[in-house]
């Protein structure tokens, strides 16, 4: 493979390139778990539900030879999950985090069951569309070829954002989530609303595993998921919530997730390995310079367990 | 929708209404008429049946036996949906406002005819047009939590006039608001009712309130109508005695003059800590609590005096500042507060002041638990010692409980605050703060616990008294400061207190 003689400018091009293929699965998971704690839970099984899509999603892709029908399953798969917690959630005394960590080991565990036979066989692939074919630079057509679901998921969170805003459910979520009291004497059922918004936040999540298995990196392994469905939950803090904040924040990561493989293609050999772990970093810096000892997190909904 | 102008006000009564839970009678035989466009008061003590009446009328409740007339006919009222239809609606106590949600977002997400997707122009529109009719002026763009609480009571009202209701139970809605801002509510409700837009029936326990504003008045007491009549025929003394029946209540001691050049007890300067936010911070220049006074703060809740609590008792942090007890630094250790004597009766006491599943004996002793006869730290605790203790305690003090060994949570909040009060102030108390002591007791509790902080002041105890209820303040104190903004304001003595410009002062930082 040849170098092409535009040095060090290659690496912030890798990055938005890595920004645009690594940022995808962090946008779904996080506006799954944006609309998740809006109306009042966190659900921390996500990561599992992410893994268990993107298993889901290539094996239907291998079965059915369309990655489209994939896509499809894995937001079933993820609706399912989302059900189950919500649903174990509605029980009185039951605590939704401790439910989230156990559907997350559940949803790993059962997305690697079922997933052996797929490890071997190759599926087809999500499209990208190539935005760079202007330019004869290999590596500017690289960062532009832009797969559909990362646009999908901007609309997505444009379209969120407005229906916070515009809509009536969009409004009963927020409702329920800062006051089921205010909820309740207005008619609404929390326990249904809850139910819908976090059915509909594991679908988006399971969106994210199948851009994993079916895009970037394109494969179904048991080391698929690095997390992302866990550093989703700290975005949406970082993002307070708002739907257009979570894809700027997952724009972000993602960024800070491609400055290892930047440098690394980049030539540089030595302490890359150092910088893959930059996402990280930049969850825990955030976590700690927006915490505070003595304060309640600004809007964040009234009727979450960890500020209630 | 539509916004129709309210169609005017209706009449409701209850006929022989009576609503028993097992064994237990909590309403009896009640008939209360309020006639269409009148401002009628519901006076009674806690758990004098009040509110199982109102829940009985807002369908919440389904009365054992009685009717409903609205409008003079026959209605049935299943759920609280029948009482929307009817146009009978309520403002609760606590806000049902959404805090995250702008004003106008609120208004029309408790329509119940709320489109798929909401044309704001169209309804904003509207929404000014019906304002416009409104006697009340508030803006309807920022985010609830942002007004202030007579802002919100406002927004309250305003949300079920805006749902076409034409009658309105108010659950003592003047209990977060200055005086002023009471004044304002109630005269732009008086005139409502006035203009026969609004038929309004107000649960309240001030009498000031009621004479001042209602037509009628109807009184419970223990689930059964006590009396009724026409305002302007009963007084304050009429009122409470049917209130509170025949029942004793303690007399409070006359108050002592203070010795002149009595030692400053507690004293606070330059004292700086952050609120709740952690956005705000409540600075106290200079506070003094001499020996022998009651030292009334001021204000509404929300402006720092929780916070100026918690630091006093040593729950919150502080940045910046002295504090100091008969001349020493004081820090809130449990060995400071024993060696100066310093005691707390907090809000919320089973919160703030017990451990709830702890016995009642347990928690009497914790002051003095590891103490032994002599005020030396034991080892072992002796058992038996803590029980007579408690026993004494909770004879000497009437604390009403099955046994000393029942969980105090199993208490009346009275007799919790009874619990609170005899742990507190036995033995000897040179510095006592207090704050909302009488938050939700009956007339008997709440005579009785006035009538011992006046006696621990005129026995030469220091007191801090932190109330939202003025009347408190006026009764008790010797001086009134006001807390605002997190500062004090404003000083006066108790011979030149006004309640308005107190109100005022209340009232100068939002």
């Amino acid at each position: 493979m040849t170098m092409s003689d535009i040095g060090l400018w290659s690496v912030p091009l890798a990055m938005l390139g890595g920004a645009i293929r690594v940022s995808t699965p962090f946008i779904f998971v996080s506006l799954g778990e944006a609309i998740t704690e809006r109306s009042g839970r966190i659900n921390l099984g996500l990561e599992g539900t992410l893994v268990f899509g993107a298993m889901a999603a290539y094996a239907v892709a291998v079965e059915t030879g369309s990655a489209w029908t994939g896509v499809v399953a894995a937001m079933l798969a993820g609706a399912g999950f989302g059900l189950l917690h919500a649903w174990i959630c509605s029980f009185p005394k039951v605590n939704d985090i401790a439910v989230g960590i156990a559907l997350m080991l559940f949803g790993i565990g059962l997305a690697f069951f079922f997933g052996k036979p797929y490890i071997q066989p190759a599926a087809p692939r999500l499209p990208a569309i190539p935005f760079g074919a202007w330019s004869d630079l290999p590596q500017i057509q690289a960062a532009l070829s832009i797969n559909v679901l990362f646009l999908a998921g901007i609309a997505l969170a444009v379209a969120l954002w407005w229906c916070f805003k515009n809509t009536r459910a969009g409004l009963i979520v927020r409702v329920v989530g800062d006051s089921a009291e205010a909820a309740r004497a207005m008619g609404l059922n929390p326990t249904t609303v809850r139910l819908i918004a976090t059915a509909v936040g594991g679908a988006f999540a399971a969106v994210g595993g199948a851009y994993l298995s079916l895009y970037y990196p394109g494969s179904w392994n048991e080391r698929l998921s690095s997390g992302q469905g866990l550093m989703a939950v700290a975005l949406v803090i970082f993002a307070r919530w708002n739907p257009l904040g979570c894809l700027a924040a997952a724009l972000l990561f993602g960024a800070a997730g491609a400055l290892g493989p930047a440098l690394q293609s980049a030539g540089v050999t030595q302490g890359y390995y150092l910088f893959y772990a930059a996402p990280y970093v930049l969850t825990l810096a955030i976590m700690i310079a927006t915490s505070s000892p003595g304060r309640a997190l600004a809007g964040a909904p009234g009727e979450l367990s960890i500020t209630r | 929708m539509d916004i129709q102008p309210s169609a005017g006000a209706v009449g409701v009564e209850t006929v022989g209404m009576t609503m028993r839970f097992g064994s237990f009678t909590a309403l009896d035989d009640v008939s209360i008429k309020v006639s269409a466009g009148s401002f009628h008061a519901l006076l009674g003590e806690n758990g004098a049946g009040k509110s199982t009446l109102v829940k009985c009328m807002m369908g919440f409740y389904q009365p054992t036996e009685g009717q409903m007339l609205v409008g003079s006919r026959e209605a049935t009222i299943a759920s609280p949906r029948d009482a929307d239809r009817l146009g009978l609606g309520m403002v609760y106590q606590h806000f049902t406002l959404v805090p995250s949600l702008t004003g106008a977002e609120n208004l029309v997400i408790s329509r119940p005819d709320v489109p798929r997707i909401i044309a704001w122009p169209k309804e904003r529109k509207a929404l000014a047009a019906f304002m416009d009719r409104m006697p009340f002026k508030i803006s309807l763009d920022a985010p609830v939590r942002e007004l202030a609480a007579g802002e919100k009571q406002k927004l309250e009202i305003i949300k079920q006039l805006y749902l076409g209701r034409r009658f309105l139970v108010l659950d003592e809605p003047t209990s977060v608001l200055t005086p002023g801002e009471a004044e304002e509510l109630l005269g732009l409700v008086r005139g409502m009712t006035e203009r026969r837009q609004l038929t309004v029936l107000m649960i309240s326990h001030k009498f000031h309130e009621v004479t001042q504003f209602a037509d009628d008045v109807s009184v419970l007491r223990k689930g059964k109508l006590a009396g009724t009549g026409r305002v302007a025929e009963l007084d304050h003394k009429a009122l409470a005695a049917m209130m509170i029946g025949d029942q004793p209540i303690a007399p409070i001691d006359s108050r002592r003059p203070t010795p002149a050049g009595a030692a400053a007890v507690l004293s606070v300067t330059g004292l700086s800590a952050k609120d709740r936010s952690g956005l705000k911070s409540i600075r106290i220049d200079d506070l003094t609590v001499r020996a022998g006074e009651i030292v009334g703060i001021a204000g509404i809740s929300g402006n720092g005096q929780k916070e100026l609590l918690e630091v006093l008792a040593g729950q919150r942090g502080r940045e910046a500042g002295e504090v100091a007890v008969k001349g020493e630094p004081y820090g809130a250790t449990r060995a400071q507060s024993r060696d100066r004597h310093v005691r707390f009766i907090p809000e919320e006491p089973l919160r703030n002041a017990c451990v709830p599943r702890m016995t009642v004996a347990e928690n009497i002793g914790l002051r003095t638990f590891d103490l032994g006869p002599e005020g030396r730290p034991v080892t072992w605790i002796n058992s038996g010692g803590l029980k007579a203790h408690a026993a004494r305690l909770v004879q000497q003090f009437k604390v009403k409980t099955a046994s000393l060994a029942s969980p105090i949570e199993a208490l009346s909040g009275g007799n919790v605050q009874r619990a609170v009060l005899a742990r507190e102030l036995s033995g000897e108390v040179d510095l006592l703060i207090v704050s909302n002591p009488c938050f939700g007791l009956d007339f008997a509790a709440v005579a009785e616990i006035r009538a011992r902080i006046m006696k621990a002041r005129n026995g030469g105890a220091a007191v801090l008294l932190m109330s939202e209820d003025l009347d408190e303040l006026l009764e008790l104190s010797d001086r009134i400061l006001v807390m605002a903004g997190g500062q004090l304001v404003y000083e006066t003595s108790i011979a030149d207190a006004d309640v308005h410009v107190i109100g005022e002062h209340m009232a100068s930082r939002h």
